[in-house]
Formats: structure tokens, C-alpha cells, sequence
């Protein structure tokens, strides 16, 4: 979308929602026997062979390259639940299912680096495309509400991936909505101190559609 | 050696600070995550977190330490691999939000020194802020205002007929920022007239202008996202 490449407005890069992404908990199975683990980020392990254990992803994805564990898939990536989620999606057009956080994060690197691990691994992957099309197309939907007297936009259940996406074309909209529907607020450019009485009073406003 | 999660770290801490994030099951680096996050997104620079920081500081040099006599004893690889990807990351965390706030004072930093948002920086950033202001003030003094006519040679004034500092760049608090809260807030409202009422709910996503919501994120009660 607009402004992706502007860090100013993107504020995060996908590497870093991503960095954020890795910290969420997944369980492994290792194969090997490792001692217990006393990180910055917390304490992990001991490890046992075929006993599970929950470890932070990029740990996870760590030892998978390293062929010392499997990942078990989480429970909401299955295709029952997948499935249940993409129907509920298509049926309210206004509300975002609930959705892990991160699901967009998880699921790429699961599928990049864990894929043998994922059981219908196509059927999940292109269940997923979809729920992330449909979210979407509510997201640029919803997008086409935004008026002058929008001063607060709820998006509850949106993800991490789709948060940063939206994020800098959603900032300048709102932004430019909240400028131009203020005709009684001194236009000050952007460098300049607005040290003006800001005249809170928004006057009268007026739809230019009629609704 | 870590903060871990109420599993019961050795290390003895006087820090009440500490006492109570671990009471509470977080960890320095969630706290660090946080307040990166809360740094980046926010248009102003924010209160430097210097207890975090510093805590965070002595958990990297340990960890480094231990690495390198894990190195030195041979200890496995995988291991010390993992140590070392702890420690990588722990350590991007800490220098993004030191890079953050360098990057938001280079920016404003003539608007930081003159008003009350120079007590929210370190001593370390302070010194870098006023070297940063002299350094910039002498280049423009000599490669343009001296040049300029009487009158319009100042670097916080347009001209001597300005009555306040106009040439001065500042954060734009007025514009939108992604939160969320963890426990709600209710009914808060968003300007001065009373007409703009949001309510808040714990873990919902909202759009909010900065200036409105100031407040509860400089208390902790609202996470930028």
C-alpha cells in the first residue's frame, strides 16, 4: 500500500514485526537431550528426547535447522479451524475473527522453515491466503468510511502484518480528513509551531454525501 | 541470570522495580519490547527508561561473559549458538531504541533543548543533543544566516519582527497512532469539548490522535502498536 517505503509513517519494517513475531511460544519435540537454557528472554528446558516442550519460535526455527526437534503445528492452524475462521469471515462482512496476533508471522515461517512438520500442508497454506484476502478486502472496505468526523478507528482482531501494512496510508487519510474538516483551525505547515489559540470549535460540518 | 518468568532467578535483586516486573511474570526484554515499540511509533521523544536500560546493559555484558567462557570450555556449539542468538537479539532490541531517540533528537533537537521534553532524555543524550545544536547552529551561522540580511539571522526566529520561534521544527502530536490497552479504560475522552467519547476496551486495536491519549501512554495504561 501507499507509503510503505516512507519509514516516517511505516514506523515498523516487516523484519521487525516479524523479530516481534518470534518471541510468541510454540511447542517442540526435541530429538536430542539438552540442558536447561538460561536466557535473557527466560528460562527454557530442559530438553528430553520425544518429550514436548514450549520454546520461543525463533528458538524453535533455531533448533529445526539444525535438525534437533520438530514443531508441532499450533492448534488454530489446522484445517478444521482454518476452515471455521474463513467461513465466519465471509459471513460478517464489519468484524475480523479473532486471530492470533502474529498469525501471519507464524504461519510464513512455519511454512518456510518447518513445512514437513505441517499436517495438509497445501490445503492450510491456501486456506490462509484466503482468510488474509477476505481480511483484507474488509480493511480497504471499512477504509472507505473514513470521514471528517472520524476521530477514533476500532479494528479489533486485526493482526500484527496487517496493522503495519494499513498503517501508513490509514495515518495520512485520517490526517488529511482531521485537517480539511477543520475550517476554523489556522493551517500552520509542518515545521512551524502552532502556538496560535487552537479554536477548538469545529463549526458546523457538512456532509458532501449525502448518506 | 535471566529474568525469567517467576521461575525463580538466582540473582538477588534490590531493585523494586525489577521485584515488581517479575512478580508480574515480564520480563526485562517484554519491558524493552515495549518500550521500543511505544518509542517508535510515538511522534515525541519519550521518558528515557534508564532503569531498563541499565539493567539490560548488565544481562548483555553477563551473557557475554558466559559466552565467552562457554567458548573457551568448549561447550557445544548448539548451545552457545542459541546463547549467542539470545544475546544478538536482546541487544538489537537495546540499540534500536537508543538509535530511535538519537534519530528523534537529531530531528527536533533545537525544540527538545528549549522546552521540558530535555528532562526526558539521558545524561549521555543530553550532551549529544547540545554538541548536535552547536555543531548545527555554527554550520547554518556560517554557510547561510551570516550571509542573510540584518534581521533574519537568527536560527530560532524568521525574522526579528517574529514574536515567537517560528523557524524552530516540532513533533506533530497531532497525528494518528495505532494502541491498544491491556485492561480496559472506558469511556475516555478524546479532545476538549467533549464531543469525541471513545470507549476503551482491554485488547482491543484502536486509531487514536497522539495528543488525546498522551497521557496514558506516558502512565503505561496504553501500548502503541
Amino acid at each position: 500500500m501507499a507509503g510503505q517505503s516512507n519509514p516516517d509513517l511505516s514506523v515498523f519494517s516487516a523484519p521487525e514485526v516479524e523479530f516481534l513475531a518470534e518471541d510468541e511460544m510454540v511447542e517442540i519435540v526435541p530429538n536430542i537431550r539438552m540442558e536447561a537454557l538460561n536466557m535473557i528472554c527466560g528460562d527454557f528446558g530442559p530438553f528430553f528426547p520425544q518429550i514436548a516442550s514450549k520454546v520461543p519460535l525463533w528458538l524453535a526455527v533455531a533448533l529445526k535447522k539444525r535438525g534437533k526437534c520438530t514443531i508441532r503445528t499450533p492448534e488454530w492452524m489446522s484445517v478444521e479451524r482454518l476452515t471455521q475462521v474463513l467461513e465466519a469471515e465471509r459471513e460478517s462482512p464489519r468484524e475480523f475473527q479473532p486471530l492470533p496476533f502474529h498469525y501471519v508471522e507464524i504461519s510464513r515461517l512455519l511454512f518456510d522453515r518447518a513445512h514437513d512438520d505441517i499436517p495438509d500442508l497445501y490445503m492450510v497454506r491456501s486456506l490462509i491466503e484466503d482468510i488474509r484476502d477476505v481480511r483484507f478486502h474488509k480493511v480497504e472496505t471499512g477504509l472507505e468510511t473514513i470521514s471528517g468526523r472520524t476521530h477514533a478507528v476500532k479494528l479489533k482482531n486485526l493482526s500484527a502484518m496487517e496493522v503495519n501494512i494499513v498503517r501508513p496510508f490509514m495515518v495520512r487519510a485520517l490526517q488529511a480528513f482531521y485537517r480539511h474538516d477543520s475550517p476554523q483551525m489556522i493551517q500552520q505547515p509542518r515545521t512551524m509551531g502552532s502556538r496560535q489559540p487552537q479554536v477548538v470549535d469545529r463549526g458546523p460540518r457538512r456532509d458532501l454525501r449525502p448518506r | 541470570m535471566a529474568s525469567g518468568s517467576g521461575s525463580g532467578s538466582g540473582r538477588w535483586s534490590e531493585d523494586l522495580e525489577t521485584e515488581a516486573a517479575m512478580a508480574m511474570g515480564t520480563t526485562d526484554v517484554e519491558l524493552l519490547k515495549r518500550a521500543w515499540r511505544n518509542e517508535k511509533a510515538a511522534p515525541e521523544i519519550l521518558q528515557f527508561e534508564a532503569a531498563l536500560v541499565l539493567r539490560a546493559r548488565e544481562q548483555i555484558q553477563l551473557l557475554e561473559e558466559t559466552v565467552e567462557e562457554f567458548t573457551e570450555n568448549g561447550v557445544d556449539d548448539l548451545v552457545v549458538s542459541l546463547y549467542q542468538m539470545d544475546l544478538d537479539r536482546t541487544l538489537f532490541l537495546l540499540r534500536s531504541y537508543l538509535r530511535i531517540r538519537l534519530q528523534k533528537i537529531e530531528k527536533y533537537m533545537i525544540h527538545i533543548s528549549k522546552t521540558n521534553l530535555w528532562n526526558r532524555l539521558s545524561e549521555q543524550e543530553q550532551r549529544f543533543a547540545k554538541r548536535c545544536t552547536d555543531i548545527m547552529e555554527k554550520h547554518l551561522g556560517q554557510s547561510v544566516l551570516s550571509r542573510l540580511p540584518y534581521g533574519y539571522q537568527s536560527i530560532l526566529k524568521q525574522s526579528i519582527s517574529s514574536e515567537e520561534d517560528d523557524m524552530v521544527p516540532e513533533p506533530q502530536l497531532d497525528t494518528f497512532v495505532f494502541c491498544k490497552t491491556k485492561n480496559a479504560v472506558g469511556a475516555f475522552q478524546l479532545d476538549d469539548t467533549g464531543d469525541e467519547i471513545v470507549d476503551l476496551v482491554a485488547d482491543d486495536l484502536y486509531v487514536l490522535r497522539y495528543k488525546s491519549i498522551k497521557g496514558l501512554v506516558e502512565s503505561g495504561r496504553i501500548d502503541l502498536v
